[in-house]
């Protein structure tokens, strides 16, 4: 039972990670109807300005987090307008290829930052452990969870009460509707790739705690898309409970399936996730929360 | 194929009269793309005595991407499946063709079979698999299929990491599949036909020859019913299960046929290359071949043999740019701003995207819009 809730906090933990990602892939999705898969870069960008502002200039953590998440957060501007916005109106397909190349591109030169080896981010959490009766986690686990629950918070109630929020919701709904209303339809592309941006760089650092980040990390943030897809792909909720399933089921297969399963073979659990989302995708194509595409010919 | 044709005298002066579909729609169909086509094959066949075996290994290797290119282009460009999976499938038909071909002894599986034997069944086990991906290409479309695609590529590299029995576990990997028919081996040197030719000789001629039928096979494939109805799919899938075209049949067929290509491309990749390290086949080998196509031409089998030699030939052209640029470093760990194996993969990057959003239609649309030009001049039109 203890390692059962110890993999469950773990996965949690993680999972809020993938959550945080899901998110930014979600919003980007329902501004645009494109897949980013320049969010790996910008996950990476992010937790590599968080090391260089805690180590290079001296920052405190908590300034160098915000501090990067807003600078990610104008890359991503930067890379919408230059390499997106000619786009508009091309087939969705071209658009996500574009993004692939963008992630290759600002990948190579956050490679040259990171180095060979692995880079801290000086969070400071480090090895910290708590014990909650018998279970014993990381406290870093605790702080994902706590900072991902926050973030998502503020984020539910700026979609829902603010006006650019509102603004948001209307051109996912309908753009053309929208810009008759008088809304930018272009700043919220804009603004949709800076909160997604934000997200990654957060996302990011969360996951370079400890270990600290290198030129593998990225990889972490194409494990958000089997949590988008078991969602569904225009669901913000549901990216937040298909990203902390993942989370969960990478933990408890990375603890189970050696004793169980062990023909799966080692690291199983890295691609469990991918499994999840075929058995998912196999009996409901739009994912949990997902709405179904209607169309007319 | 010049039985649609009308005769010669009522064809005089206008080359391109056609009075049926069959001549309008045949393989060389004007007689510029007659000469032309002679003149590449002419031109590919002499190449191997002016050349260094340097370079025509690269060209080889090319070759064998085209083969890769066509099978992407035919599902992603001509039927609109979106595959991020190319690589899974070139990885499966690698190993299948060593597994076949590879020597009974040896640390790894190995049947010791010949090309005959290999070949196709690298293609087929492939093509076994794609049919397998049919049934999601069925039920989704568009970014769904290609994230599915995509979490193909990350089992597969599983896959190969632990069947380790089979491809030499990673970093470690096993030899490519042995090129060898009825005794002739392509992967020495020898004489064939009184003319003494080395490796990379014979390598180059099987590599063009194998090309040559899939490239034919693939332009065959894409004007016949089977093209039109993939295009019918991809224009509008819903439409085209309206007048007639079954959706589920086509998808599923497009799927096979080009796996079969990545297949066949896969075990060929790695005669040429001779060492298969199964941690190679991962994301940015699908990226690489959609770079091909979208580089070369969506929907194009010649377009498809333009990106890929052009790829290709990338790694080999950046090599060179130090000698221009000092502040990009010629080896891995110089100084500089950058070095050439990064430079690459920035190309990859921004090429894909200049293209995107610049020529669409990729190096076959930049050769129209010159043949167009060219057709007309000194007239604008």
């Amino acid at each position: 039972m203890t390692d059962f809730l110890q993999a469950l906090i773990s996965g949690l933990g993680v999972g809020s990670i993938y959550a945080l990602l899901a998110v930014g892939f979600v919003i980007i999705y329902k501004s645009m109807q494109v897949i980013s898969f320049a969010q790996p870069a910008l996950l990476v960008t992010g937790a590599v300005m968080v090391s260089y502002l805690r180590f290079d200039f001296g920052l405190n953590f908590w300034i160098a987090l915000p501090l990067a998440m807003v600078l990610t957060a104008l890359l991503a501007l930067v890379i919408e307008r230059l390499a997106l916005r000619p786009m508009i109106g091309k087939p969705v397909f071209v658009v996500a290829i574009i993004t692939i190349g963008v992630d290759i591109a600002v990948r190579v030169v956050v490679n040259r930052f990171i180095g060979l080896g692995a880079r801290q981010v000086g969070d400071p959490w480090g090895l910290t452990i708590r014990r909650l009766g018998a279970v014993v986690v990381q406290e870093r686990y605790l702080w994902m969870m706590l900072i991902t629950a926050v973030v998502v918070s503020l984020l539910f109630a700026f979609f829902k009460y603010s006006r650019v929020g509102l603004a948001m919701r209307a051109a996912a709904f309908d753009q053309e509707t929208a810009l008759a209303q008088g809304i930018s339809v272009g700043q919220v592309f804009a603004l949709s790739w800076a909160i997604a941006g934000a997200l990654a760089a957060l996302a990011g650092t969360l996951a370079g705690t400890r270990a600290g980040i290198d030129q593998q990390t990225w990889v972490l943030g194409l494990k958000a898309l089997p949590a988008i897809i078991l969602g569904g792909l225009d669901s913000v909720g549901g990216a937040v409970v298909g990203g902390l399933a993942v989370g969960v089921v990478e933990a408890m297969v990375s603890r189970y399936q050696g004793a169980y399963f062990p023909w799966l073979g080692q690291n199983f659990s890295l691609v469990s996730p991918y499994v999840l989302m075929l058995i998912v995708l196999m009996i409901r194509p739009y994912g949990l929360f997902g709405t179904p595409e209607v169309e007319r010919v | 194929m010049t039985g649609g044709r009308t005769a010669g005298s009522a064809r005089r002066g206008r080359p391109e009269l056609y009075t049926s579909y069959e001549a309008d729609s045949a393989l060389l169909n004007t007689r510029p793309k007659r000469v032309a086509v002679l003149l590449i094959v002419a031109l590919a066949v002499i190449v191997p005595f002016l050349l260094t075996d340097n370079v025509l290994l690269i060209l080889a290797t090319a070759f064998v991407a085209s083969i890769g290119a066509i099978g992407l282009n035919l599902v992603t460009g001509y039927a609109g499946q979106v595959s991020l999976g190319h690589a899974f499938f070139l990885g499966l038909g690698a190993f299948t063709g060593a597994v076949l071909s590879g020597d009974p002894d040896g640390r790894t599986v190995g049947l010791g079979m010949q090309l005959l034997v290999w070949l196709p069944a690298a293609g087929l086990v492939a093509a076994a698999a794609g049919l397998l991906v049919a049934p999601f290409a069925v039920r989704l479309r568009g970014l769904y299929l290609a994230i599915v695609t995509l979490g193909l590529v990350f089992l597969g590299e599983h896959l190969f990491r632990e069947m380790q029995f089979i491809t030499g576990g990673v970093g470690v990997g096993r030899p490519g599949p042995v090129p060898e028919l009825f005794g002739f081996r392509f992967d020495q040197a020898g004489e064939v036909l009184g003319v003494m030719l080395t490796r990379n000789q014979k390598m180059y001629y099987l590599m063009f020859v194998l090309l040559l039928i899939m490239a034919v096979a693939g332009r065959n494939i894409a004007r016949s019913a089977i093209g039109r109805a993939f295009a019918a799919v991809r224009d509008r899938d819903i439409a085209a299960e309206v007048i007639g075209v079954p959706l589920t049949k086509y998808k599923a067929l497009a799927f096979t046929i080009s796996s079969f290509y990545a297949g066949i491309a896969g075990a060929l990749l790695y005669t040429v290359i001779g060492v298969i390290e199964p941690g190679s086949f991962n994301l940015l080998m699908s990226v690489q071949y959609i770079a091909m196509v979208l580089i070369g031409g969506v929907a194009t089998i010649s377009g498809s043999i333009m990106g890929a030699v052009f790829i290709t030939l990338l790694p080999r052209i950046t090599r060179e740019v130090p000698k221009f640029l000092p502040f990009i470093s010629g080896g891995a760990t110089g100084g500089g701003i950058l070095n050439v194996f990064q430079l690459e993969a920035i190309l990859y990057g921004l090429l894909i995207i200049g293209f995107l959003i610049f020529e669409p239609r990729g190096l076959y649309g930049i050769w129209i819009r010159t043949r167009n030009y060219w057709k007309g001049w000194p007239f604008s039109y």
